[in-house]
This record gives structure tokens, sequence and C-alpha cells, in this order.
């Protein structure tokens, strides 16, 4: 975390504190005025911090939750129940927690794709990446073990689906499920422990969290350009200019968050899930939470079990080789002109998988599902490995400067 | 008094000797430690000793279908007409993708009695109640994935590995089964 000369405060008991464990100026170097900051960042860099109170959303309102939940599979759906119709503010608290986790997912995609066009994950930032993608699958544990805990048709198939793609595995898979369930089925056992575990893992993420802003501050976030910077003409305080920026997207992300809430709370549900859990009757389309339906897609896409779970494994672990399956220099998709178009073919590709994971698994959708499976991986193995090589990126600026001042170039060389 | 002598050369030293020893032993303990944790996962006693069920098949019509539950799974006991025992026997054993004759998965031809559990991921097949799919095979048809299952419970199209399980069970009488 930067240095420089340590910050004189007025405060006497600042002073006390400071002297005995340097908090303040700590604060003061991650995200305070001593965090130099390049000065071209845009709203695509906010999402950071949207994540962080999104988790503290989770955290805040999810203790509450569980001092009126239940976790026993004879009470858990009534407790539920008794929350939406009993505690007070027990509606607000849940549909908050259950909206939120869409704001989350929705904001980490956007991170991930913001860091993806900007090529944030390249050198030195690497590990940085590494930890994001640990994150990302921390967090799609706990979402789905917290869609687990309502014990509605939905949770309870869920719950059977997942644990199920365990039993793909040769020779022990049977025995793990088995495990796992703690019976010989999703059962009152497994509730429990998913429980458990859905109340320890947001603390496991926001440890990895604090991995994630120290691996950051080392070189600094990325920037439009993707040049580093070079000089202090390049960089701008976090506070107050970046913190004010940033309040302006965590205020739109509560506006949608509250119109969520209080006028369209189970737009995101699934009205099987208003059906207590039902072991002898699998619903008729059984999908996922929006924010699961590409990688379930590429699940259904492979028409072998254990073929199916290896795909849908790889096709979120091929995120942590992403820094060396793309072979181009050059980080930000500005200056690459051959990039720039795949990139967004991939986005595509990602949201028809998504429509896909909605239908019945037959007929047209079947087929649509199994090219853009196919799309999906070949982007990774295929496509950037080749751009990079081939694709002539276009000339960068001297300095994160030079487009955005007039006489940015004249400014950087008089400072150096 | 002993000293220590000093480290020469690159043969291992007594206090090398004590350090891996040391470390082996913590390792060793630290597994068995673990032990305790994760075998607190696998079912409970209770859940172990839900361990048989019988069934009356009497009021069971030709051509019906029930599910009982059995060790908290679905079981599906059908009292196949002859038409359908016909379809199971006439299949070759090459036209299918885990091949088994409809012999070895029945005791009595009549009587076909599976775990209700598509060997995919886990969802229960159509097919028991009247007016359900019975997929393209006239057996099951699972709504998650897409597998069909024919008139045996057999795999015949969809991304299911393997048949419908057959469970342990046995007639303890012309009428009634035990399972497990």
């Amino acid at each position: 975390m930067a240095g420089g000369p340590a910050r004189q405060y007025n405060n006497r008991l600042i002073r006390w504190v400071e002297y005995r464990m340097p908090i303040f100026s700590a604060v003061e170097a991650t995200i305070g005025r001593d965090m130099p900051t390049p000065k071209n960042l845009n709203y695509w860099w906010s999402l950071g911090s949207v994540l962080f109170l999104a988790l503290i959303i989770q955290i805040a309102t999810g203790i509450f939750l569980a001092m009126h939940y239940i976790p026993n599979g004879a009470m858990a759906f009534d407790s539920v129940e008794q929350i939406m119709r009993n505690v007070n503010y027990g509606w607000l608290l849940r549909y908050v927690h259950a909206n939120a986790a869409s704001l989350f997912f929705a904001a980490v995609y956007l991170h991930i794709l913001r860091g993806m066009y900007y090529g944030s994950y390249k050198a030195p930032r690497e590990l940085l990446w590494i930890i994001g993608v640990v994150i990302f699958i921390v967090m799609m544990a706990t979402a789905f073990m917290g869609y687990v805990l309502p014990w509605g048709q939905m949770s309870f198939w869920a719950a059977t689906v997942i644990t199920n793609l365990f039993s793909a595995i040769p020779w022990v898979g049977g025995g793990i499920t088995t495990w796992l369930w703690g019976g010989f089925a999703v059962d009152s056992p497994t509730l429990q422990r998913f429980y458990s575990l859905h109340y320890l893992l947001p603390f496991v993420i926001f440890g990895i969290s604090l991995l994630h802003v120290w691996a950051l501050h080392v070189h600094g976030p990325s920037n439009p350009v993707g040049i580093s910077t070079r000089s202090k003409q390049d960089t701008i305080p976090y506070h107050p200019y970046y913190t004010s920026k940033y309040m302006s997207v965590i205020g739109l992300s509560f506006i949608a968050l509250a119109f969520l809430v209080f006028y369209e709370p189970n737009f995101l549900s699934h009205p099987d899930n208003f059906k207590p859990a039902n072991p002898l009757q699998t619903p008729a389309n059984i999908v996922p939470e929006w924010y699961f339906l590409p990688f379930y897609a590429i699940l259904r896409s492979i028409p072998d079990k254990l073929g199916g779970v290896v795909m849908f494994g790889a096709s979120i672990a091929i995120l942590f080789l992403l820094p060396w399956l793309d072979t181009s220099r050059v980080r930000s998709a500005r200056f690459r002109p051959t990039y720039r178009y795949f990139f967004w073919i991939f986005v595509l590709d990602v949201i028809i998988l998504g429509w896909v994971g909605a239908q019945h698994p037959e007929g047209a959708s079947l087929l649509i599902g199994r090219l853009a499976t196919a799309y999906y991986f070949a982007h990774f193995v295929i496509i950037l490995p080749f751009v990079g090589w081939f694709e002539r990126p276009r000339p960068l600026p001297e300095s994160i400067s030079k487009p955005v001042l007039k006489s940015g170039a004249a400014v950087a060389e008089a400072a150096e | 008094m002993a000293t220590t002598a000093p480290h020469t050369g690159e043969e291992g030293t007594r206090r090398d000797f004590i350090f891996v020893a040391a470390i082996s032993a913590s390792a060793v303990g630290a597994g068995l430690a673990v032990w305790p944790f994760v075998n607190s996962m696998n079912p409970s006693r209770d859940v172990l000793a839900e361990a048989t069920a019988e069934v009356d098949l009497t009021p069971i019509e030709e051509g019906q279908r029930i599910t009982v539950l059995w060790r908290k799974k679905p079981v599906f006991i059908d009292h196949r007409a002859p038409a359908k025992i016909e379809e199971a026997e006439g299949v070759a054993l090459g036209d299918l993708k885990d091949p088994q004759a409809d012999a070895d998965r029945v005791q009595r031809k009549e009587w076909l009695v599976l775990i209700g559990i598509c060997t995919h991921l886990g969802c229960i097949p159509q097919g028991q109640r009247v007016g359900e799919r019975l997929g393209d095979f006239g057996g099951w048809f699972c709504p998650c994935h897409g597998s069909h299952y024919d008139t045996s419970g057999r795999i015949r199209k969809g991304p299911a590995p393997k048949n419908l399980d057959v469970p342990p069970y046995s007639f303890i009488s012309d009428t009634t089964i035990q399972l497990g």
C-alpha cells in the first residue's frame, strides 16, 4: 500500500491510536487521500465498491434473518413464512436479502466483463484476477446454499441436482454424495449443513476480498487505456475524486434494488418455490436462478453425465487461465480492433447461453446450446491466443495524461 | 556434555531426522483429527436405521404404477401388462447404452421394482401418475434434462449414464415384498 509521509492528525484521540496502530493512515492509503489512482478511471471501475456494499448488505440482512429462520426440514418453509408474515419488517429483510443477491451477481458479472474488456488480468495483475475468480466461486457456492434454505420445491430440487453433480465422479461419486447429504437423499441433515456453511462463507468472502484489495494496491488499479501510470500527472487521490464518482453508481444500484424490493420482489424468483419441498415430485421445469443459467446451459448441452459436469466446472475454471490464454500484450480493447469485436460476440454468446438455460433441453434450444457452448470454449482456447498473435494493435498513447489533457504530453514531460 | 556437531556435508544429521519425524507425526495427527469432522457428515445412525420397508402388492392392479418411500428415496413399483413385458424383453442388448437384459432386472416378470431417481442428476422421472409423459419408449421420462427410460427402466435416450437402479428386495410372500 502506497507510502508517502505519514499524515499529521489534529485530533488527539486519533493521534493516540495512530501511534499504536496506524489504522487511519492505512485506510487513507487504501481508499483515501493517500491512494494515488489513475485519473482516467470510468464508471466501470466503480463496481468493486458496489460489490463490497452488496456483501455488507447480505451479511447485515442475513444475520437478522438467521435470528428467525429454523434450519430443519420440517420447519424451514414455515419459518420463512413466519418471517414474511409475523416478524416485524421480516418481509423487508428477506426481500432485500433475496434481491441483493441478484444485484451482487449483476455487479460481479459486469466487474468480470470490465476486466475482460480492459485486460485488467494482464501482468502484473494475474494473481489479483485469480483471487477474484476464487471469490466468484465461493460466491456461487454461498448463493446456491442460500437458495436451498427456504426449502420450497425449487430449493429442494436445486439441492438435489447440484449435489448429484458429484455422483458423476468415477468410483467414489456415490459415497461423496451420501456424505454431502448426510443420508441417502437430500433431507434435513443436508439443509442443516447448508445453513451452517451459508452463514460461514460470506465471512470467507470478506477475508479473500481483503487479499483482493491487497493485491490491487500493489500495482494500483488498471485503467481504460491500459498503460501504467508513469508520473504524478497520471494520478489523482482516490478520495474525494473516486469516492464521489462511485457514490453515484452506488446510488443507482440502490434505486434498482429498491425498485425490485418494493415493486417486484418476486420478479426474479420462481413460483414453484412457494410450494413446500416434496421429495416425491420433481417440478416439470426446474431452472436455477438467472445468474446460473449460462453455466446450467453448458451442463445440459453435453450429452454425457461426466462430460457435462467436467465442462460445467471447466467453464468457470478456464477463467483462472485467462491471463495466459490471452497472448496480446496490449491490455485495453480500445487499442485492439479485432479483439474488441470478439469481446462483444462473447458477451452475446453468454447471453444466448443464459436464454438456453431457461428452456426445455430439447429441439432447437438444445442445438443452439451446443453451438453456444462450443463457442464459449473456443473464445478462450482458440480465439484469444490467435487474435493476440495476428492482431495489429493501434498505437498506444505515451501517457495516461495525454488523451485526457490537451497539453498532457507537455505537462508529463515537464514533470519528469 | 554433548555438543551439537556443526552441520557439514550433504548427509542428514540427527537434528534433520528429528525434524522430519516431528513434522510427519504432526501431519499424521492432523489427518487423524480431521476424520471425526469428516465422518460426522456421513449418515447418522437414525438415518441408517430406516433401512427396510414392506410393501403389500395386492391393491396394485395390472398396468398400475405406485410410488413408495424407502430410505427417503422414491421406489417405483410397476405391475406390468404383458405387452410391456414383451416390449422390454424384445429389445436387442446392442441397442442399449447400459446393456442389461430385462430378466436380470426383475424377480417376477410382472413386477418391476425401481429406485425412482434419474441416474443423471437425481430428479424424479415422470410416468407414475396417469397422464404424465412416459417418454419415447413407454417407460419414464425425466423432465429435468430429457432422459427417456423404457418399460424395463433402462436408459434409451438423453444424458443419464445408467439404467434406473433396482433396489435390493425380496418376496416375503406372494403378495408382499420387503425393500432393503
